[in-house]
Parts: C-alpha cells; structure tokens; sequence
C-alpha cells in the first residue's frame, strides 16, 4: 500500500473542499495526487492494496454527522443517509415492513462482516468486480487500456459477464443492493462540488461504458452522495427479489432479479423489473414490464415476460448458461408476487 | 478550486515535536482518543474547530481499547487493524488470509459488531472497543464456543478457526436458540478450506445447549 494522509472531515462542506478526485478518474487518469472519499472502505482499500490507485490523501466521511439517519414516512417515503450500514438496512423494521425487495437484496449482499462495516453509498459508488478490471496487470479500457480482455474469443474468461449491453467493456455493475433500488425507482442526492444539491434518479446515476468508459456511474470530482430516496410503494404493492449465486455461503450474483408491482385483484396495474448481473449497471426490462400490464401473473405469463428480458441477450463465450438463469430468476421473482 | 489539499497537508508538517489530536470514533457521539505522542514524521491537526483534521502519511501515535485494556501504539494511516493487533500488540490470534474482507478469518468484535480487520484501518477504530479472539475466554476458562470446537473437532488447518469462533459467539451471544440456519447464516462469510462446516455448525449448537 503507497502512504497516503487522512483527512478526518467532519462535515460535507469540509469534505467536498478537501476532495479534488474520484476512484474512477484515478484508475483512469492516475496522477499520485488524488484526494478521495471514503466511507466503509471496503473498495478503496481493495483497490489501494491492489496497487490500482494510489492516493494521496484519503477523506474519510465515514464520521460526518447527519449523513448515518434512515427514516420513513408514508408521504415521502424512505430516506437512507449516505452512511447507513447495509447491516441497518437489513435490519430496519420499516424496510420489512414496505419495501420488501429491498431487504432481500441487502440481506444477500456480501457478508455478515462486510455488511456491518459497508455504506449504501460506497455500496452504489464501488467499481466493478471484473477480474480483469481489479488486476494491475491487465490494463483494460477502464484503466486507459486498449481492449476489454473479458471479451477476447480466445482468451476471454467472461463467465461472469455481461449479456446485456455488452458492445464494449462487458463488465457487470458490483451492487446487488441496487438492482432493488432501481425496481422502486429510488433517487440519489448529492451534493456537488460548488455545493448544490441534486437529486437523480437512480436509473440515470449509472452510466454505460458505451456513454463513457472510464466511470460507472455520474459523480464528479468533489460529487458527495448525502441520501438515498426511495417512494412510498402505493398500495396494494407487492415486490420480490431472488439472487444466484455459486456457492452456498456468500457470494457475488450470477443473476439477480428485483420486481415491484401494483396488483389490482389479482391482476397486474404497474410493474417494475430490474435485473442485476446482466449488464454493466443494472438494468430496467421495460419490454416484459409492458407484456405484464393489466395481465394476471401466472406461469405462462411469467415465461413470456423472462423470453421478452432476454431477446436481446448475446451471451460471450463462456456465459451462455445466464440466459436460462435469468429466463427462470425472473419466473421465479415474478410468481413470488403472484 | 478543491486543489488545495496537497497544500493543506503540507503546512501540517511540524518537526517532532509531540502533538495531541483527537478523532472522533467512527458513528459515535463521544470524542475519540487518538493521541499523538511522537514520532520524526509526526504531524500536525488543522486549527480551525470546525474544519476537519489531517493525519499523516507518517506515523501516528494512538490509544486504542483492545480487549478491555487500553494500549497505546504507533500506526501510520495505511495500517490496518489486523496489522495493529498482530504486528504492534502481538495479538496474533487474528488471522489474516485473504486480506481483501472475502474471508472472514481476520473477524474481530468492535462494539460488540463483527468485522473485517484486515480492512479496516487502524485510525478508523476511534474510541470504540476492539474485541479479539483472544478476549473470548474469561479468566483463564476456555468460552463455550471454543470448548465445543475441541469436543467436536472443528478445527483442521487452524487458519479460519479464530474467525469462525469469532462469527459463532457474536450469534449466541444475539440469539439463545439458534436453528442451523442461524448458525450458517452467521457464518455465511466464514470461508474454510479444510470443509470443516459440519462440525463447526454441531460444536455451535451444542455450546448454545451448553450456555442455557
Ligand atoms: C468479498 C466481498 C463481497 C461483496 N459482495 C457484495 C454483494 O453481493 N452485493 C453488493 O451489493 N456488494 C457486495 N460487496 C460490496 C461491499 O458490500 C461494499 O458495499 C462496497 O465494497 C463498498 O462500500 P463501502 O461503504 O466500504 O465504500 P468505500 O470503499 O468507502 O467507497 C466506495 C466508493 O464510493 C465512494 N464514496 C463513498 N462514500 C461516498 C459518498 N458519500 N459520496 C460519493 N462517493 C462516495 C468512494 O470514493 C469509493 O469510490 C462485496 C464486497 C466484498 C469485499
Ligand atoms: S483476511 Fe480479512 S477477510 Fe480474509
Ligand atoms: S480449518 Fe483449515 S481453513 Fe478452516
């Protein structure tokens, strides 16, 4: 690990004067001179003990007061502060209570340990789990590189990858927690570097390596995530969240499906369906979200709506199984909710 | 105009001299303890109260909690917690295997919480207590959960093995009547190369039986 300092900020004005980079344009662009966020510190060290970045100041808003709050109210919905723990969110009685999916994904995130000490926004602000990407020996487009190793026909270990916008870079977007915040349509709020304060929604916060390849998701030099909003599900709403994974214990997704939906008698007034590990951000499957409108949710139909997700699949070499997974995850969460 | 933090570092630089600082644990409401005593590269703390302070990259001198007794050592901000207890405080009980949070065997208690040491850093412990699998056992008697993992050879290799433990008395310590799949689910990011899972999960359930 190079050295580096530590900048104890203690609020987010403090914080975005001190910072003058992200992870993203480090790995991109490295310029040793980087001052960066850092909240549970889960991915920063990561990368820094890889050798992927080397910053030379660390600005820890992991202590910032305020930003650890969750609340929920029927009329603006749920408001998790940047630093809630993906642990408080698990265990949040109102989460259980209204948003269902949510707790399901957070509860199949990464480990016990990992949980406790993980942010939700370093949760949506961490790169992607790519081998090839957290390899200092491979220089990849993400890094400034000239290919995307994962795709090579010949050498390519892309198991894991992408299947769904796959035309350039093939890696998957790492948070499972968001393919759920994307199914209830959740916002991010953040403050920029001047200040001001925006609010995004979460389908918009992501962004493609065909947009740009060196980031994963909009946040600029100084850009500081505050809270994570997500609207009161209306009633009579029902949401489901099913993740695959190869091992028993924990692991990260292969496929992961979130729907939410407004039910109406049994059948189905508005949908949402997100699906995880399918692309490199997560993404809407908005052709099987229309099959469903006001159609009752049964197996046929459940089919159809998994056939309608993946028509535009174009697995890689060694990922050609996902197609069938995800025809059956999306079945599966679909007639949880039925 | 966020430039400015190589030159803020910089002016912080003082020449040995002993300086005191605090750090504010991390989500607590109480001021941290962190010390700074001496060291050729210490530093100094910003002056302004309601700016935030810097540390750093040299050596800082800390208090941490550890085990009930609090010890005094010098750490820099890239040291990790694993690297503090086993390499400054010679508590080498934790194990460090992975060293990227994907195994668990480096599982400590802070606050009664289990999480990674080998990423976390020492500065981010703050005042809060750091529990390690050697302060499991109380007045020399062995704790339920590491007698049962003797009983019921839970252990191969050893490498996991503090780690595990660790994951199992933080369950029971939470949950009188674990079900198995409490118990698999506490350990879900315990990793163990040996495949001692069965015995783990029986040596588990047994000192639960135990501490009625
Ligand atoms: C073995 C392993 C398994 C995992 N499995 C899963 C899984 O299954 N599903 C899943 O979703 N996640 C998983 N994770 C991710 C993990 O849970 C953490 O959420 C993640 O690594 C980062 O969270 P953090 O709070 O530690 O962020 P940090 O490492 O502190 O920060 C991550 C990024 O966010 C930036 N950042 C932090 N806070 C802010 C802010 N307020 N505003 C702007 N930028 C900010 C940082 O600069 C950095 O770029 C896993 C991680 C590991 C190591
Ligand atoms: S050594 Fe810390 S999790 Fe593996
Ligand atoms: S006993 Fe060897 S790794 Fe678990």
């Amino acid at each position: 690990m190079n050295k580096f300092s530590w900048y104890e900020a203690k609020s987010v004005e403090d914080a975005i004067e001190q910072a003058n980079s992200t992870v993203s344009e480090e790995i991109y662009t490295p310029t040793g001179k980087a001052s960066i966020y850092k909240s549970g510190g889960i991915d920063v060290w990561d990368m820094v003990k890889e050798g992927l970045i080397a910053p030379q100041m660390i600005v820890n808003v992991r202590n910032i007061k305020g930003l650890d709050k969750m609340s929920f109210d029927p009329d603006s919905g749920l408001s998790i502060g940047a630093n809630v723990t993906l642990t408080e969110i698990e265990q949040s009685p109102e989460v259980s209570e209204h948003y269902t999916a949510l707790q399901q994904a957070v509860a199949h995130a990464a480990t016990p340990q990992l949980r406790n000490m993980s942010t939700l926004a370093g949760n949506l602000a961490q790169r992607t789990r790519c081998w090839y990407f957290r390899s200092a020996d491979h220089p990849c487009m993400r890094k400034g590189g000239d290919r995307c190793y994962a795709r090579s026909q010949q050498t390519g270990q892309n198991e894991n990858h992408a299947i769904l916008d796959n035309g350039s870079c093939v890696s998957l977007h790492a948070s499972s927690v968001a393919t759920a915040l994307l199914a209830y349509e959740a916002s991010i709020v953040y403050l920029d570097a001047k200040g001001e304060s925006h609010e995004v929604p979460i389908e918009d916060f992501f962004v493609s390596p065909s947009q740009d390849i060196w980031r994963e998701n909009i946040l600029s030099p100084g850009d500081l995530i505050t809270e994570i909003k997500v609207p009161t599900p209306s009633s009579g709403t029902r949401s489901h969240y099913v993740k695959q994974v190869a091992r028993e214990s924990y692991d990260w997704s292969l496929a992961d499906v979130a729907v939410v939906a407004k039910m109406n008698g049994n059948k189905c007034e508005k949908i949402t369906i997100a699906l995880g590990a399918a692309a490199p951000t997560p993404v809407r499957a908005y052709r099987a979200e229309e099959a469903l409108i006001n159609q009752v949710i049964n197996k046929e139909s459940a089919k159809l709506a998994g056939e309608t997700a993946m028509a535009s699949a174009r697995p890689l070499t060694m990922n050609g199984y996902k197609v069938p997974l995800f025809l059956t995850t999306i079945s599966q969460a679909l007639l949880e909710i039925a | 105009m966020k430039k400015n933090s190589k030159k803020s570092h910089a002016e912080g630089h003082s020449k040995g001299l002993s300086r005191r600082g605090f750090l504010r644990g991390a989500g607590l409401t109480t001021a941290g303890t962190v010390v700074f005593t001496t060291g050729v590269q210490a530093f100094e703390a910003h002056t302004q109260p309601a700016k935030g302070t810097s540390f750093g990259p040299g050596s800082i001198g800390i208090e941490m909690k550890v085990n009930g007794r609090m010890q005094s050592l010098t750490v820099e901000p890239r040291t990790t917690l694993a690297t503090a207890l086993r390499d400054h405080l010679s508590l080498t009980g934790t194990k460090v295997v992975c060293d990227r949070g994907s195994c668990s065997a480096c599982t400590v208690f802070i606050d009664g919480k289990p999480v990674n040491a080998c990423i976390t850093m020492a500065l981010d412990v703050g005042d809060r207590e750091v529990i390690t699998i050697e302060g499991i056992a109380r007045n020399g008697e062995l704790h339920p959960v590491q007698e049962a993992f003797i009983e019921h050879d839970a252990s191969q290799c050893g490498y996991c093995t503090p780690g595990m433990v660790m994951s199992c008395v933080h369950l029971l310590e939470n949950e009188e009547n674990p079900s198995l799949e409490d118990v698999k689910a506490a350990t879900r990011g315990n990793l163990c190369r040996c495949g001692t899972y069965p015995h783990v999960f029986k040596a588990t359930l047994s000192a639960a039986e135990k501490m009625k």
